[in-house]
């Protein structure tokens, strides 16, 4: 569009675009600390939308760009995809959209690197810094857009969320990414060489998919919090191939961004990141062994006429929300329940495990999808210390987040694992169809304790139940 | 200095910002903070823009179009979204 400006402000032109995108710099860093907080988040993320409107604005006066028809089509397209794909989701499928989303960023970069490459009729005139992150960004961009769709693939259940794996493949994995380092080399030194190219981007494609492939499903909040970062990345390094500033630092900040939440994750299954990407750990179907549990192994039964007396005259009940609740589409008849309990004066609180959901923090959606306000959310660090003076807690379709052989048993594969504490609480309540095995595979000693009662069913159901036996005292 | 050096300053620089602004978040906000991250990764969309709108031969159209539609995807779809969770976060008492 620069040339429908006049010749004394095309002259300043280049110094005023990236002045312009310093701004829409400090729009991102200002959005994103904003989301920080639930009250401003909003706020947060219509600035970073803010910023990123200026930097396409801008851009589009970059003295470059001499035709606009095809950014036109492509703008539209995209935009109509973006929108529907937005506005359809269900929130339940969250972690399936973000995986998406992620893949077609990784791509874009890809093809943005790609894009510049063959803007050369001899690729030997670039700069071997030039070709170096060429490489890279096709690189991590293929590898983000193949490993994102295996993730949603496996999220959806197109692919088996068990870990597929056979011996060797991470052998294979780690030998084809010292590879394409390598070849990054052999291209640098010799760009013109098209078979280098080739081989560069199917293996990133390749290793895309072989390094998903093999990691189960109850990681995939980890992988895509590693691939977030990993797009991120690959954006930085497209900043770097068009020497444009903007990229480099917006790119940086998701890079750290998905890093930290990958670490957090983590953290709160009680794996190192090593061993979630070559561990093959963790699948859909429970398949493990039964540990530690030789004892009486009696549970006692609950009703709905009977736990309703129990929560109406309790002083303070918690609720520990788990991936059954969501699938049970339990959201809104738990909240129904909660008001009905705090117009008796009971104090109500909600418990979150980091991995409660399927990804960091989708309860936490899930939940105020359902209207519960998110001061009644309480993190695990902030509600475990409370449990001792609870009466009593609604365990809904979670299972390893509450056992507590993640404390007493050395032996037990989820040993070290941070839980919530309910076996401090006067009562437990787990809502459960059945006394099968959480993702670990694992019995859980919680539901043969003294304290605790079983309400088997579906969780709806029981909760419908429970929501009318309330309405009877 | 090299253009490289100065850019992987800012790279390196941009970074710690990110570990800085990110580690402080509550737990509530890590889906629609990563959808959000998300959306600005999508920023890649500015050299799509340069690749696309620039001289080039066939191929260079094609992979500029193909990227232009991808990182949109990215950025109207990331922050839609991420708006439309935030929507309904809402504290006790806050109206409807």
């Amino acid at each position: 569009m620069s040339q429908f400006l006049p010749d004394y402000i095309v002259t300043y032109l280049p110094d005023a675009i990236q002045l312009i995108y310093l701004i829409a710099t400090a729009f991102f860093i200002r959005g994103l600390k904003l989301l920080g907080s639930p009250a401003t988040a909003r706020k947060g993320n219509q600035l970073a939308a803010t910023g990123m409107l200026i930097g396409i604005i801008v851009t589009l006066f970059d003295q470059q760009i001499v035709s606009f028809e095809w950014i036109i089509v492509g703008v539209l397209i995209g935009s109509l995809i973006g929108i529907i794909l937005a506005k359809k989701v269900a929130m339940t499928a969250m972690p399936e959209l973000v995986a998406v989303f992620n893949g077609f960023g990784g791509g874009a970069s890809a093809l943005v690197a790609w894009g510049e490459l063959s803007k050369f009729a001899d690729p030997a005139v670039m700069e071997a810094s030039g070709l170096v992150t060429t490489g890279l960004s096709i690189f991590i961009g293929s590898l983000t857009l193949t490993g994102s769709f295996v993730a949603f693939g496996k999220l959806k259940g197109f692919i088996s969320g068990n870990a597929i794996t056979f011996p060797g493949l991470n052998f294979i994995n780690i030998a084809s990414m010292i590879g394409v380092v390598a070849l990054i080399g052999v291209f640098t030194y010799d760009p013109a060489n098209q078979t280098v190219f080739w081989i560069i981007l199917g293996l990133s494609l390749l290793i895309g998919i072989t390094s998903v492939i093999p990691i189960g499903g109850a990681d995939m909040p980890v992988v895509i919090s590693l691939l977030n970062s990993y797009s991120g990345l690959a954006a930085s390094m497209a900043g770097f191939v068009l020497g444009n500033n903007l990229l480099i630092v917006s790119g940086a900040l998701v890079g750290a961004a998905g890093l930290i939440l990958t670490q957090i994750m983590c953290k709160a299954m009680n794996r190192s990141l090593f061993n979630v990407v070559f561990g093959s750990f963790g699948g859909d179907s429970s398949s493990g062994q039964v540990s530690g549990s030789d004892g009486d192994k009696t549970v006692r039964e609950t009703s709905a006429t009977d736990l309703a007396i129990q929560v109406a005259y309790a002083s303070k009940v918690v609720i520990v929300p788990g991936y059954g609740l969501a699938v049970a589409q339990a959201q809104h008849i738990i909240k129904e329940v909660a008001t009905k309990l705090e117009e008796r004066g009971v104090q109500v609180k909600y418990g979150i495990h980091p991995v409660a959901g399927r990804m960091p923090g989708h309860m936490n959606v899930l939940l105020a999808e359902a209207d519960v306000p998110y001061d009644q959310l309480y993190d695990m660090d902030q509600i475990n210390p409370e449990f001792a003076s609870t009466d009593v807690v609604l365990v809904i379709g979670a299972n390893d987040v509450v056992n507590p052989m993640a404390k007493t048993s050395p032996g037990s594969p989820i040993y070290g694992m941070p839980i919530l504490n309910v076996d401090e609480a006067k009562r437990t309540i787990v809502f459960k169809r059945s006394l099968s095995f959480g993702y670990a595979g694992i019995d859980n000693p919680l539901f043969y304790t003294e304290k605790n009662q079983m309400f088997f069913g579906d969780a709806k159901k029981s909760l419908q139940a429970l929501n009318e036996a309330l309405n009877e005292i | 200095m090299s253009i490289l050096i100065f850019s992987l300053f800012i790279f390196v620089l941009a970074c710690f910002i990110g570990f800085e602004l990110i580690s402080k978040v509550p737990p509530t906000l890590h889906t629609p903070l990563m959808s959000g991250a998300n959306a600005i990764s999508g920023i890649t969309i500015v050299g799509a823009l340069i690749v696309t709108g620039g001289e080039g031969g066939l191929l260079t159209q094609i992979l500029g179009v193909a990227a232009i539609i991808f990182a949109t995807i990215n950025v109207v779809g990331g922050f839609m979204v991420t708006d439309r969770m935030l929507e309904m976060f809402k504290k006790k008492g806050d109206d409807k």
